[in-house]
């Protein structure tokens, strides 16, 4: 009986170490690959969580919705509503240095959190959107599990594909230019503002997806489902330490990560209430000091970005 | 609604909010010139300033406005420790590393408040203030000392800026890093009265706005967006337009409850932000764009 209670308990965790190495791989486009400072990470998540949600869902009193459609469409919904706010905020903050949109994009999130908080008609503000329909649902819960796992794994595995294939293309290697050496890039005549937007779009979306799996895992989404700092925190140091610009260090480092922070968890669960509470600080102390000493002793991260085409020029 | 209520219950409270972001703001302009780079946790450094009052006011028995420059020397120093800790390292790094260190920051920050002092709301005075009448306009005493503080401490500011050698130089490293370098400039002392200033001024922020309102852990990383606009909306680099522009976005936070609901109160200033950028990203006194 216990293997199997600890077995539940690791494929819960490699379904959300899944729908996190989304998230890792959506700013390693922006970060690791173009040098973008998202700060808003948990805000594009939320988006694509009640996105998705309010899509899939069937009619409920109070808010709008009722559309009952499949979860793909949910899905698709998600990453297409993610980009399109990513989208204007992209184009006014990216003609600036990073700076701004770090700020704009912490600004956005904010606005979120106050929409889905406060509007009542849109997302039932604090008893959110439940009887959200979930893929494999009707299974009992550990082969409903394990279906779950299997989709989200095969979801990432694709992105992860797509991604690499798409930072293989010339359109990736256009973008490393962008970020070692604008100044060069723009003399080539690279048109820089623009191809940043695109890749904070496309990161955008892949935060949205990351969210929709979330909220069909979970059947119902709430405003405190997730704490927007903390969450956004989390990718930062996840893609930070498994190396950036490094698609399979984003998803080590997401791996790593996710697997301290719930032990931790664990770990501080087992004191008394009162100190319980204030371990819970101590751990987001923790994981702010992790990011400095990573900052400082292993700035690339585990698995550091991959020299492209260096060894290649050697041999000709 | 008649001129009186608006200017009673409106700009009034905005004035008074506004001098509080503009504290936050003409620090965070300071770090944006002269270091240049964004510092996200300069709302959470405000947050260890107004409980390092508190904690003057209750441990100590200080007065509570004795408490303020207590604060201020403690978080100054506080500021330092944290540049040569955390940001001094990075600095041959792109700067952007440096943002996201002090994202990181922030998040320590607020955990160490939130360990040492919990996350209920204090304050540092029971018991309700009454607003006297100035000729109709309606004042509590700790707004006026807001007010002029804010005043006292920018011209404080401003004279040292201009008359005095480091605040020269300060404003050299502002201008032109490398002309000032070549000029003999000591880049560690500018980076070290920076952050002293810095720190002073954000402890400063924090104690008005828990004077005002109330103490609360989340009460500077809500700040931080309003500081943000409100120093690009005067220019960055601009101490008197870090002031305008902390003024604006305080009045036009309390104006825009006229016409929204109060929850979007945080929305103005992130509107404010985004249409700067998007028609003059210079700012309203033409400051520098990085």
């Amino acid at each position: 009986m216990e293997w199997i209670g600890l077995l539940n308990y690791a494929v819960f965790m490699a379904i959300f170490i899944c729908i996190y190495g989304l998230l890792a791989l959506g700013l390693n486009i922006q970060w690791g690959f173009s040098g973008l400072f998202n700060a808003g990470i948990a805000g594009f998540f939320a988006v694509g969580a009640y996105t998705s949600a309010i899509l899939t869902t069937p009619e409920a009193d109070g808010r709008i919705g009722g559309f009952d459609m499949p979860v793909p469409v949910g899905w698709a919904g998600a990453m297409l509503l993610a980009a399109a706010i990513a989208w204007p905020i992209g184009k006014i903050c990216l003609r600036f240095r990073s700076d701004y949109l770090a700020i704009a994009s912490i600004g956005v999130a904010e606005i979120i959190r106050l929409v889905i908080k406060s509007e009542d008609w849109l997302t039932n503000s604090a008893r959110g959107v439940t009887n959200i329909p979930r893929p494999f649902g009707d299974l009992p819960y550990a082969q409903s599990q394990l279906a779950y796992l299997a989709l989200v794994g095969g979801v990432l595995f694709v992105a992860y594909l797509l991604v690499e294939r798409q930072i293989a293309a010339p359109w990736g290697r256009m973008m490393r230019a962008i970020r070692d050496n604008e100044l060069a890039a723009r003399a080539m005549g690279k048109d820089v503002p623009f191809r940043r937007l695109e890749a904070f779009v496309f990161g955008a979306a892949l935060m949205g997806l990351g969210g929709a799996l979330f909220a069909h895992l979970n059947r119902a989404i709430t405003p405190e489902a997730i704490d927007p700092m903390v969450a956004t925190f989390l990718v930062w140091i996840m893609l930070i330490l498994g190396g950036s610009g490094n698609n399979r260090g984003a998803i080590l480092g997401v791996a790593v990560v996710w697997v301290i922070w719930s032990f931790s968890e664990i770990l501080t669960d087992q004191f008394p209430p009162e100190i319980a509470i204030k371990a819970k600080y101590i751990r987001i102390f923790l994981i702010g000091l992790m990011l400095q000493l990573v900052l400082r002793f292993r700035p690339e991260g585990i698995l550091p970005e991959p020299q492209r085409g260096v060894s290649g020029k050697k041999d000709s | 609604m008649d001129f009186m209520e608006l200017l009673n219950f409106y700009i009034v409270p905005g004035l008074v909010l506004g001098s509080i972001y503009a504290l936050g703001a003409v620090g965070i302009t300071l770090v944006f010139a002269i270091l240049r780079y964004a510092h996200l946790a300069h709302g959470d450094i405000a947050t260890l300033g107004a409980f390092i009052a508190f904690a003057a006011v209750t441990l100590l028995g200080l007065p509570v406005y004795a408490a303020l420059p207590v604060a201020m020397v403690v978080t100054a120093f506080a500021a330092v420790g944290i540049d040569r800790l955390f940001y001094d390292y990075l600095r041959e790094r792109p700067r952007i590393v440096t943002v996201m260190a002090s994202l990181g920051v922030a998040l320590m920050v607020r955990s160490v408040v939130q360990v040492i002092w919990g996350v209920d709301a204090e304050s540092y005075i029971r018991g309700i203030a009454r607003p006297e009448n100035w000729w109709g306009i309606r004042l509590k005493d700790r707004e006026i000392v807001t007010i002029l503080s804010m005043i006292g401490l920018v011209l404080a500011l401003q004279l040292f800026l201009m008359k005095t050698k480091w605040g020269k130089a300060m404003r050299a490293m502002s201008d032109n890093p490398n002309l000032a370098l070549l000029s003999g400039v000591d880049n560690g002392k500018v980076v070290f009265l920076t952050w002293l200033i810095v720190g002073g001024l954000c402890a400063a922020s924090g104690f008005f706005l828990g004077l005002n309102t109330e103490l609360k852990s989340m009460m500077g990383w809500q700040m931080l967006l309003p500081m943000f606009a409100a120093a690009i909306l005067g220019g960055v680099g601009r101490i008197e337009g870090a002031v305008l522009g902390g003024l604006i976005v305080g009045v036009a936070e309390e104006v825009s409850v006229i016409f929204l609901p109060s929850e979007y109160k945080a929305a103005t200033a992130f509107a404010i932000l985004l249409l700067m950028l998007l028609v003059r990203p210079t700012g309203l006194l033409r400051g520098k764009v990085l």
